[in-house]
């Protein structure tokens, strides 16, 4: 319950911490202890088996699937086989609701008038990305994150040469906004948010073709290469946090094991949400074997990162089961 | 400071202070772009015909999940959304009559039943129930009907691209305008054309019996679908409709 209260915390904006040692379990604690010299550390690093990085197993996989989604979405219309009708923020697949979780919200707080079709809707989504891992919609599903992972290689490419520098913004950025947005849909009758989100322009632009809101997604896109890497989502995105919420609780998690870590970082370089996986600091972890926390979108890129296998996804109670 | 260095967690540092004005100057950009979609609304700067079934304006945009279900469902693709310009109708369905109007060509009102939050309202039974607005006689003196003229040929000119189901060629399915030629003695194809029974018809202009001469009567049956918009084969439309009017109570 703790771990769980904590994780909805960091994910609000707290900073993670380097917990108290009557905070680790013994294990935790032993497995500390015999890394507190620097060769011990040495030796342990030597110890773990190394593979080559560099591997991209989870990302063109990822890429893959929300390709195939959001082109479910274009064929379904373009060539009527009614598989996938509508967009992100609202659907039908295969003849059942389906309703974004945070267009839903601000919906039901402008209009104020739920109806049980949206009902209906939202209580499908909700359980399926329960069960699929809450912010795994936002690596796995959204058009936006995936443009926006191709432009966050050229900030970095930039960055890299010197010619652009990343400006980190306050992560609690988002719980403001989030409150600010759904008070502002509830005072003035209108979905306020829907009007600048990127995820609901892109999944329209797509199936019923290009319009000049597009233009507005291409200045966020620019905005984070030139100045804050992967703004939107690290800052801003309301959806983001909705299914976030929803992670906390979820099955499907990316788990971590302290005794085949050697704390390079690699993880922390490639991911969106980096305070997720502060346990992977040396002396950060409390357990041995740790849940990534509830911001984490599931996208695999650490599990891709780790050169000695210490992340890897997880399905609560699956495991057991098989 | 120590409400910021609570959010921070422990003592502000300098780096943490950026961040946080920063996240502030940030924040309020995107919240003031949020709100800039307010400005078409309020000053009405387009006022579209919506799809059957829609709420009125404000509480419309309220409900309406911008997912665009009705476009797909339509069988005469009558239904577009509203791009940036219209602020918060952004991603809003509408219907540009005078391109493509809705003829009621799928019986069921399909848009409404696809609608996943009422923003088309669910509870009409029958398309004579709709109302979108009220049609107009704009341009009485460009009237054919009115100068007592006939019409030859498709009503739209040759490369018109809108459809129609003619109950007469094929129940089912629409075909387009271009396809079906007409040859009228007296132009009565608002008339002639209109989805719902009794909501326009031409009424003679004098008591002489010799008077060709009619002009087109909207009755209150008139369901604002915009068929007579569309089909109006003047240069520009003798008769439009105005979305979201009604018939005053006298």
């Amino acid at each position: 319950m703790g771990a769980m209260f904590d994780s909805f915390a960091v994910m609000l904006g707290r900073e993670p911490r380097m917990p108290r040692r009557d905070e680790m379990t013994p294990a935790a604690c032993d497995l500390l202890a015999c890394q507190n010299t620097a060769e011990a550390k040495a030796e342990r690093k030597e110890n773990l088996t190394h593979r080559v990085t560099g591997r991209h197993k989870w990302r063109n996989r990822r890429w893959a699937v929300l390709i195939a989604v959001n082109l479910l979405f274009v064929l379904s219309f373009r060539f009527d086989v009614q598989l996938v009708e509508g967009a992100l923020t609202a659907s039908r697949v295969i003849g059942f609701h389906f309703a974004d979780l945070n267009s839903a919200l601000q919906v039901m707080l402008a209009f104020k008038t739920v109806l049980i079709n949206l009902v209906i809707g939202t209580s499908t989504v909700l359980a399926m990305w329960w069960l699929l891992g809450g912010r795994s919609f936002c690596s796995w599903v959204c058009p936006y994150h995936l443009v926006a992972e191709w432009t966050e290689s050229l900030h970095l490419w930039l960055a890299g040469k010197g010619w652009v520098k990343d400006h980190p913004l306050h992560r609690g950025t988002r719980t403001v906004l989030y409150v600010i947005f759904a008070l502002l849909a509830a005072a003035t009758g209108y979905t306020v948010f829907e009007f600048i989100s990127p995820v609901g322009i892109l999944s329209r632009a797509f199936t019923y073709g290009a319009t000049i809101a597009v233009i507005w997604v291409v200045l966020l896109l620019l905005l984070e290469v030139v100045y804050s890497r992967r703004m939107w989502c690290r800052y801003v995105c309301p959806i983001g946090m909705t299914y976030g919420a929803v992670g906390v609780v979820s099955p499907l998690k990316v788990t971590f094991d302290a005794e085949k870590c050697w704390h390079g970082g690699e993880c922390r370089k490639v991911c969106l949400v980096p305070h997720v996986l502060h346990m992977t600091v040396l002396g950060a972890n409390t357990d041995v074997r740790m849940d990534v926390g509830a911001d984490c979108t599931r996208c695999g890129l650490c599990i891709d990162a780790c050169p000695t296998d210490a992340l890897r996804y997880e399905f609560k109670g699956l495991s057991k089961l098989i | 400071m120590s409400v910021l260095s609570r959010l921070a967690g422990g003592g502000v540092t300098s780096q943490q202070r950026r961040k946080i004005l920063r996240g502030v100057v940030v924040g309020a950009t995107m919240v003031a772009a949020s709100l800039a979609g307010i400005v078409p609304v309020l000053d009405r700067w387009v006022k579209r015909l919506r799809p059957p079934g829609a709420l009125p304006e404000d509480e419309f945009l309220a409900a309406c999940i911008k997912c665009g279900q009705c476009v797909q469902v339509c069988p005469v693709k009558a239904i577009f959304l509203s791009d940036v310009d219209e602020g918060y109708g952004l991603g809003t369905p509408y219907i540009p009559a005078r391109d493509q109007a809705c003829d009621f060509s799928c019986d069921a009102l399909q848009c409404i039943l696809a609608c996943p939050t009422g923003a088309l309202t669910h509870a009409l039974n029958a398309k004579e129930e709709v109302r979108m607005g009220i049609a107009r006689l704009v341009e009485p003196e460009i009237c054919l009907a009115r100068q007592g003229l006939g019409f030859t040929g498709p009503a739209r000119g040759p490369g018109y691209t809108g459809l129609h189901r003619y109950m007469e060629v094929d129940r089912w399915t629409p075909i387009p305008i271009a396809d079906h030629p007409y040859d009228l003695e007296l132009c009565d194809l608002c008339v002639r054309e209109c989805p719902i029974k009794d909501a326009i018809s031409l009424e003679p202009m004098s008591d002489d019996p010799a008077d060709k001469r009619r002009t087109p009567v909207v009755h209150q049956a008139c369901v604002g679908c915009g068929m007579c918009e569309m089909i109006c084969p003047t240069d520009i439309p003798a008769i439009v409709i105005v979305p979201g009017e009604k018939w005053s109570a006298a």
